[in-house]
């Protein structure tokens, strides 16, 4: 055990089911401070580790309403204000007309925001991060499932934490260096 | 990689049995190394380099056809009056309706949580990506001069003070299909990143590992990421599934607002949409096809596939054949002796022998697909989506042509005639799109690794 500072510790699971065990149980032993890696999304990890609301959907409303306000305006300064030209009569704020563009600058504007939105939530693109420097971390894209319960945690204490997930039978128990 | 033979893995099941989603045998891991091994191997399969080679070739006849075109302006095509639109929008219309199946699949079978659509997903979001921009080079190249139709098409700010009309649905088009290219590509790209990380994660070389490594962003799988990343995947479904119904139907209204006959129709926008996800079933199937057998992928793209996209070919493929129908009742019923005549020109006109072409392609020879032996056979399938392409192909050619050779003054009527040009962009445009779609193949996973492996039991949480 050494004296430098450690991001937390790593438990590999086999399965999910042994992962989500694990998390439920760490989170009821009062761990807040952690997260759990998986090759694709498991519901009940999340919600173990506490995941359960995210923002992604007001980001997503915000940059509809920012897109429908923004194409509609733009149509009605261009034909009204800017450049207005008579085409048979017809009115130049024609507002059934401004629907289709209004409608497809929301949806433009709903889906830059969800996406850049996600990807500024969760961090990315994030050039380091701790958890890449256990070696066995790379089956977390394949076929493993990990538990990380993180240093900063008030709870934390390497050798308490370490009994407690050796405790669900992972497959090792790893110390994440910084 | 070894591929297996076709007769042995495509096994008809006995009557009311239906073929699995995913082949037997495959856990977490053999989907990583199956579906990475096609991108991560060294070895390039003859086939592609095959193909490739072909495609390159023809990509090289569309830059021809375009230098000459930009050189010569549009005189070049056959377009003249009274036949304005010809070959260009045909093609436009044609490519762009092909990518609409890549967003039904990705998102309304999402959202209606159709497990199947997993396995072919992201190579239909792909082949939507790349119809759409061999669409886009058709508006682009028709305007004759491609380096000012931004300020045409786009709202920009420029000295001169003009803007576009947003009365008109051209404007809404350019909105339309610049917002579908968009979100086709946000959609696809977010998919692929977690693949990426797989990629990344079980590439043997550095220089391998540092791509993907870039690509994917630092993707480690973490719950929290997973939990946004679902909401933003979810969400992108919900917004792109009125999307594509809108762009479609905003292709459409290109022809409705317009008062000339056959056009002018209420029932454009749902015809068109039907016949979007008719031809871009067929464009599925005409890749899954030859993808499955080549690279031996019959696991992961089962009959089962083959089958539901022969039967929303086959349902998608009655309501056009139902749109045929209201088209020559509606101009029969109008009484107007303009919608008349564009009926008389379909049937006994010059390009009758076209239409009649059409009604085999698109609604005799679709009638096969009711026997579960068609739908089973693969070989058949293709040739039945070949088929139904070129109907789809066809049709926009009546629609545009037809209505346009002879309207209201018999004096101005004419005739169309495509000129070598006029061919070159167009096959040139399918070289174009092969080459993106293998390229695609090559160095990205065709099928979605991180989804895939939610179908597996081994995914499943126990209680």
């Amino acid at each position: 055990m050494t004296a430098e500072p450690i991001y937390g510790l790593m438990a590999e699971f086999e399965n999910p089911t042994d992962l989500v065990h694990a998390s439920k149980a760490a989170f009821e032993a009062g761990y807040r401070k952690m997260d759990t890696y998986t090759p694709f999304p498991v519901e009940e990890a999340a919600e173990a580790v506490g995941a359960h609301h995210n923002r992604v959907p007001l980001v997503c409303l915000i940059g509809a309403l920012l897109g429908m306000i923004g194409g509609y305006s733009l149509e009605y300064w261009v034909s009204v204000i800017n450049y207005p030209i008579n085409v048979g009569g017809k009115p130049f704020h024609a507002w059934p007309a401004f629907i289709p563009v209004t409608f497809e600058c929301a949806v433009l504007g709903a889906s830059l925001a969800t996406v850049f939105g996600m990807l500024a939530l969760n961090g990315l693109p994030q050039p380091y991060h701790p958890v890449f420097n256990v070696p066995s971390f790379t089956g977390a894209t394949r076929d493993r499932f990990y538990l990380c319960i993180e240093s900063q945690d008030p709870r934390f204490s390497i050798s308490d934490t370490r009994k407690f997930l050796e405790s669900y039978h992972p497959l090792q128990v790893s110390e994440v260096p910084y | 990689m070894a591929t297996r033979i076709d007769e042995e893995i495509d096994v008809i099941p006995p009557k009311g049995v239906r073929p699995p989603i995913i082949g037997p045998g495959q856990t977490l891991g053999t989907v990583a190394d199956r579906i990475g091994g096609i991108v991560l191997t060294k070895h390039t399969p003859i086939f592609w380099l095959m193909i490739v080679a072909l495609a390159v070739a023809l990509f090289g006849v569309l830059n021809t056809a375009i230098a000459y075109l930009l050189g010569r302006g549009v005189g070049i095509w056959g377009v003249n009056i009274p036949v304005g639109w010809g070959f260009a929008i045909v093609n436009f219309v044609w490519w762009i309706g092909i990518g609409h199946a890549g967003t039904l699949i990705s998102a309304i079978l999402l959202l209606f949580k159709q497990g199947w659509r997993t396995s072919i997903n992201r190579f239909a979001e792909a082949m939507t990506i790349f119809a759409v921009m061999q669409a886009g080079l058709f508006p682009l190249l028709h305007t004759g001069r491609p380096w000012l139709a931004a300020y045409w098409l786009f709202p920009i700010p420029l000295t001169m003070g003009v803007w576009p009309q947003f009365r008109s649905p051209l404007i809404w088009d350019v909105f339309a299909v610049s917002t579908y290219f968009t979100v086709s590509f946000l959609f696809w790209g977010i998919g692929l990143i977690p693949d990426f990380a797989s990629l990344r994660d079980s590439a043997k070389t550095l220089f391998v590992r540092r791509i993907y490594g870039i690509l994917a962003m630092g993707w480690r799988g973490s719950a929290k990421h997973w939990n946004r990343y679902e909401s933003a995947y979810m969400l992108l479904a919900g917004l792109a599934t009125p999307l594509v119904l809108s762009v479609h139907s905003v292709v459409s209204l290109d022809f409705a607002v317009a008062v000339v006959p056959g056009w002018h129709t209420t029932f454009f926008p749902p015809y068109f949409v039907a016949g979007a996800i008719f031809s871009g079933f067929a464009m599925v199937l005409m890749l899954a096809i030859p993808f499955r057998y080549l690279y031996g992928m019959q696991d992961f793209i089962t009959l089962r596939h083959l089958q539901n996209c022969a039967k929303l070919m086959l349902a998608t493929g009655l309501i056009v054949a139902y749109s045929y129908s209201m088209e020559m009742f509606i101009g029969w019923y109008s009484n107007d002796k303009f919608e008349l005549g564009l009926v008389h020109n379909r049937l006994h006109g010059p390009y009758s022998h076209y239409y009649f072409v059409l009604i085999f392609c698109n609604i005799i020879a679709p009638q096969s697909l009711w026997f579960n032996k068609v739908r089973s056979t693969p070989w058949i399938l293709f040739l039945v989506s070949t088929i139904v392409q070129t109907g789809m192909w066809l049709e926009r050619f009546v629609i545009v042509v037809l209505s346009l050779n002879r309207d209201f003054l018999p004096s101005s009527w004419g005739m169309y005639w495509w000129t070598k040009w006029d061919i070159m962009t167009l096959v040139g445009t399918m070289g174009f799109f092969v080459l993106l779609f293998f390229l695609f193949i090559r160095f990205m996973p065709a099928i979605s690794i991180s989804e895939l492996r939610t179908l597996l039991p081994q995914s499943k949480v126990k209680e």
